[in-house]
């Protein structure tokens, strides 16, 4: 498995390569994500009702849709986080890199690794902030000190925290403010170095200058990262993402670029929710 | 009288009822403790601790008493911690959630209210008699770690219960497996409480007599334990053997011995009481 997922990150560094040179080949390329008929029940609940759809790579991808609509369960498939709940019941195939994430032989941990999560709510350790982001190289057993450091310093640069933070890394996570822990937490994330990033309503608990920060780090982080964002704010969906899939009870009713949802969308379903009408 | 009045006039009465309520527990552990401390403040000195039984009550120190009740409490501080707490994780992040983790949990609770001399029997009968363990320290300590462990298992599952699932999600999503989860994040969040169950259900354990006389402690014993398997005495029943004397300096032995009892349990109380504001803090 460990070689299995060298080979995945050498993949991923080369995609990432002929994107910096032709990012317009995108949609010509081979998906990052592919999502075969994915039905998924809690007990007799079923929460997604066959959805198949393929998620580009180096792109940021909003997943819209009225609360309880099963966007955030369809989220959680990625990284397997929906294993935990009880009554959860999977069919269908996930494919990251065209390895199926669903197979008996997948280690769960490894997977994280390569597909990070965001939550709704900031969601920081109750340790120093050094600790936060040096947590998940740690659990990686990683115990060089100086590789620790680089990597935490890089991600805080990454995540647009370091110079805001770089002279108390010793404090505690929670006196920051919640902007700067939800960057915190991005932060963490990247640590781990991803390619995959799942933000869960990342913004929905901050004020709209924290909100900016972490949209344009959005941005700025997908020419690297394949970034897949649950949203309830479409303006939030307009501006930073370049596709958007529109859910209603279980079901992707409209997938398709950013531009062409907002502005002529095929269904009459997806115009009156993206137009306030209903939802 | 007007009905306003007559209801302001209830209100008053039930606050003084209240205040007095409230008042006769403390009054009454006030005077308790004024009346040992007139008795035995002026025993107390280096040679009361330090003596070994005797028959002469001016000569008779606590020295095998309180060495008992030390060696009973270290020993029951490693058998009961690690168990109550390894137990509780078990129930809060394992077992699933069904008929038999419901059966577990209510007996654990039903298992906090069984008096204590039925786990006096329990032991005598397994450690002593079965295991072979004799009336020694270490039949002593299982006894009362048995006695205190559903104690420890509900206040550590509380404090287990009070770490919010985000922290749980966080490290998940960043590949730690459940032992690393458990280990770095949940353990170290609720080790206030923890500590806090354990201290306060050791400070019960290091004041219970009457599981440990079944066991088979003395009430003489001419010599401190120096390993598990010795005989042993403990602070309680020391008091209780010199209350049942005729002489009155055995009486002023028992008041000393109860200040020093006493002096044990508030010091343990008082170190659970701090850790329970620090743990509070943090979640603030």
């Amino acid at each position: 498995m460990a070689k299995e997922m060298e080979v995945v990150i050498e993949k991923n560094n080369i995609n990432t390569l002929e994107n910096s040179t032709n990012m317009e080949s995108v949609s010509s390329q081979k998906p990052k994500i592919s999502v075969k008929n994915a039905k998924v029940w809690y007990g007799d609940f079923q929460a997604i009702k066959g959805i198949s759809m393929d998620i580009k790579p180096n792109a940021v991808t909003a997943f819209i849709g009225p609360s309880g609509c099963g966007k955030s369960t369809f989220l959680r498939l990625f990284n397997r986080m929906n294993d935990y709940v009880d009554g959860f019941k999977m069919e269908g195939k996930i494919k990251i890199e065209g390895a199926n994430i669903y197979k008996k032989k997948i280690h769960v941990e490894e997977l994280r690794k390569e597909v990070g999560m965001v939550f709704q709510k900031p969601n920081p350790f109750p340790k120093s902030i050094f600790e936060n982001v040096a947590y998940g190289l740690k659990i990686q057993g990683i115990t060089d000190r100086k590789m620790i450091e680089a990597r935490v310093e890089k991600a805080l640069k990454q995540a647009d925290l370091w110079e805001e933070v770089k002279n108390d890394l010793k404090k505690s996570a929670l006196a920051l403010s919640g902007g700067q822990q939800q960057r915190l937490c991005i932060a963490r994330t990247l640590a781990v170095e991803p390619s995959i990033i799942l933000m869960d309503e990342p913004t929905s608990a901050l004020d709209p200058i924290s909100t900016a920060k972490i949209e344009d780090l959005i941005f700025e982080l997908k020419e690297k990262y394949t970034i897949i964002i649950v949203t309830h704010n479409m303006q939030q969906a307009s501006r930073i993402s370049d596709y958007t899939a529109f859910f209603y009870l279980g079901e992707l009713v409209e997938y398709n670029k950013t531009k062409t949802i907002f502005t002529k969308p095929e269904k009459k379903h997806t115009e009156n929710y993206i137009t306030g009408r209903f939802g | 009288m007007s009905k306003i009045r007559i209801n302001r006039w209830k209100d008053q009465l039930f606050k003084i009822w209240g205040i007095t309520c409230t008042l006769i527990g403390l009054i009454l552990l006030v005077v308790f403790i004024g009346d040992i401390l007139i008795d035995g403040i002026m025993r107390i000195d280096w040679g009361f601790i330090t003596n070994l039984p005797s028959r002469k009550p001016e000569k008779a120190g606590i020295y095998t008493a309180l060495m008992g009740s030390l060696w009973v409490l270290g020993l029951t501080t490693v058998i009961a911690f690690p168990t109550g707490v390894a137990a509780a994780i078990y129930l809060e992040e394992y077992a699933k959630k069904g008929r038999f983790s419901a059966v577990l949990e209510i007996n654990i609770s039903n298992l906090a209210g069984v008096p204590s001399i039925i786990y006096g029997l329990l032991g005598l009968e397994i450690f002593v008699r079965v295991l072979g363990l004799g009336a020694s320290v270490l039949a002593g300590s299982l006894t009362l770690s048995l006695l205190i462990l559903p104690i420890i298992i509900v206040a550590t599952r509380e404090s287990i219960k009070a770490v919010p699932n985000t922290i749980r999600d966080a490290s998940y999503a960043l590949g730690a497996s459940k032992w690393q989860t458990i280990w770095n994040q949940i353990l170290p969040a609720s080790s206030g409480g923890i500590l806090t169950g354990v201290i306060l259900s050791l400070s019960r354990a290091v004041g219970e007599t009457a599981p440990l006389i079944v066991v088979g402690a003395l009430a003489y014993v001419p010599f401190a334990p120096g390993n598990p398997l010795d005989e042993f005495s403990v602070l309680p029943i020391q008091i209780f053997n010199w209350i049942s004397r005729p002489q009155h300096g055995f009486i002023e032995n028992a008041a000393a011995a109860i200040i020093i009892l006493l002096l044990v349990t508030f010091m343990m109380n008082g170190v659970a009481v701090y850790y329970r504001n620090k743990w509070q803090k943090r979640w603030k």
